[in-house]
């Protein structure tokens, strides 16, 4: 069979998985920016137990590979507590809690990459501390997070093909099960790969776009 | 451009109609050739009298076991303009920064018009808003235009309501020299410009006190005058101002005081004649020879 008939005929079943895909990724890395940010402004907390849940939370989802989060929180969670759910509800909390935490260490190292000088000046113009972050540090900080921010997204979105092994319907899930019937994995699997090249292209040019647009250059920087 | 720049200094000059000296009357010493203030940077006169501003008594300051403040008492009046020298390492920007409490005093007590800086009732938010400050390195917001950066503590914390800051930044941009500069990022321009509107920055929330914490240090030689010349025509307007400084020349032209300070004690203090023709202490003597 020729690769363009291949792909003619899985592609209803990858569109149908790429949707599970692009549903999957994208709650995921909005729930994952929210987590990110507590987590983030957390284990910059002067309260020692808060900074210790960040920390915690960072160190476990970094410690450990994430195929085996997704087994504890799909198979051990319903198990052990009785908490059972979908392998696409699954697949979201660990993508989420994966994706928030490295977002937690991109936003720390953006907060950190802002002068402390920039935060005294608005603290003695009588500014607070909770506008000072709003106003000041946080908007420097996204400015320096952005290019690692985009990064993490597209490693999120590659990630979810992890997923495949707790059963989630997404792209390559439904790509091996086309194979399964007509054994094409070197076309199928050609066409699953061009699926994510293109959003993540997409996504790239986007990076782009926003990076001119904030005006992210190095002159910008104070002496 | 300079043309432009020169018709507004002039129009400045003649369309001034408050009863202040409009030129700077002492162009001599660092920045003569310098463009001056054109117009008053505040608006009205402050007045000077007896009546103490800042009153600090036994101030220690010490991280862990080091000590760097070791037990200062000061009093500033209204008006007055206090300099602070001394060598590298003496506690000058660290005295400075207790004032406005970006550092914690470890004991003794500080009053900025009245309000308790130690006291830890005090909302020292609302106590900073009188406090202006001026940093070695400028710290202007550099996410923001320079206009911003002037309205935006102004108008976050309601001291005017909008378009009354933009007016206020727009005067006080006029009275620096730096109109034209008002929609630049802080990193399309030069120390010394920057310096002059960090000041602006610090005005708009009109202040009664002004502390500056080495404010030429980090400028290149030639733009030193510039600045001082604002801080000048600000000492003339009767702002209450505590500057810690190299610049020698500035402290013998403006200082109403001088206070050095080395080792974490005030060592010796006096009128700028006092201090830099008949200085008594051995270690004063020994900076001066140094720095002079």
């Amino acid at each position: 069979m020729n690769i363009f008939d291949t792909f003619r005929e899985s592609l209803p079943y990858l569109v149908d998985g790429f949707q599970v895909t692009l549903l999957a990724w994208i709650v995921s890395i909005i729930i994952g920016v929210l987590l990110g940010l507590v987590a983030c402004l957390m284990r910059l907390s002067k309260i020692a137990p808060l900074r210790g849940i960040g920390w915690v939370y960072i160190w476990l989802i970094r410690g450990t590979p994430m195929i085996v989060q997704a087994f504890v929180v799909y198979f051990g969670f319903s198990q052990a507590l009785g908490l059972r759910m979908s392998p696409l509800t699954a697949g979201i909390i660990t993508l989420s809690l994966n994706c928030g935490a490295y977002l937690a260490e991109i936003f720390r190292s953006g907060i950190q990459a802002v002068p402390k000088g920039q935060e005294e000046a608005a603290r003695s113009l009588g500014m607070g501390k909770a506008r000072t972050m709003m106003r000041i540090v946080l908007p420097q900080a996204f400015k320096v997070a952005v290019p690692p921010m985009v990064n993490q997204f597209i490693i999120t979105l590659k990630d979810t093909s992890i997923l495949t092994v707790i059963g989630m319907p997404e792209i390559v899930n439904e790509a091996q099960q086309y194979i399964m019937i007509h054994l094409d994995y070197f076309e199928t699997y050609i066409c699953v790969a061009l699926f994510y090249l293109v959003v993540i292209s997409l996504l790239m040019l986007l990076s782009n776009y926003i990076e001119k647009k904030i005006g992210y250059d190095r002159k910008g920087r104070q002496a | 451009m300079a043309e432009t720049n020169e018709k507004t200094f002039v129009e400045e000059l003649r369309s001034d109609d408050s009863n202040t000296p409009k030129a700077m009357p002492y162009a001599t010493g660092y920045g003569a050739d310098e463009p001056t203030v054109s117009m008053p940077l505040i608006d009205e006169q402050l007045p000077k009298s007896d009546k103490p501003k800042v009153i600090v008594d036994g101030l220690v300051k010490s991280f862990g076991d080091l000590a760097v403040l070791k037990g200062i008492d000061l009093t500033v009046t209204e008006g007055e303009v206090v300099v602070i020298i001394g060598p590298s390492g003496g506690g000058k920007s660290c005295f400075l920064r207790c004032l406005n409490g970006l550092e914690t005093a470890s004991s003794g007590s500080i009053k900025v018009d009245g309000y308790e800086i130690t006291d830890k009732k005090t909302d020292l938010n609302k106590v900073r808003r009188n406090i202006g400050m001026v940093f070695q390195n400028f710290n202007l917001f550099s996410h923001m235009t320079v206009k911003k950066n002037i309205m935006l503590a102004p108008v976050d914390l309601k001291v005017y309501p909008k378009a009354e800051a933009e007016e206020v930044a727009m005067k006080l941009l006029r009275r620096v020299g730096l109109e034209s500069k008002a929609d630049a990022y802080p990193h399309q321009l030069s120390g010394g410009q920057q310096q002059r509107i960090a000041i602006a920055r610090a005005l708009a929330m009109n202040p009664d006190v002004m502390l500056f914490d080495e404010p030429t240090s980090a400028l290149d030689p030639e733009m030193v005058g510039e600045v001082l010349n604002v801080m000048k025509e600000l000492a003339r307007e009767g702002m209450t101002m505590i500057v810690v400084t190299h610049e020698m020349g500035f402290a013998r032209d403006v200082a109403d005081r001088v206070i050095f300070l080395s080792e974490g004690y005030i060592a010796e203090q006096g009128t700028p004649e006092e201090i830099f023709d008949h200085p008594k202490s051995s270690r004063l003597q020994e900076f001066l020879a140094a720095v002079l």
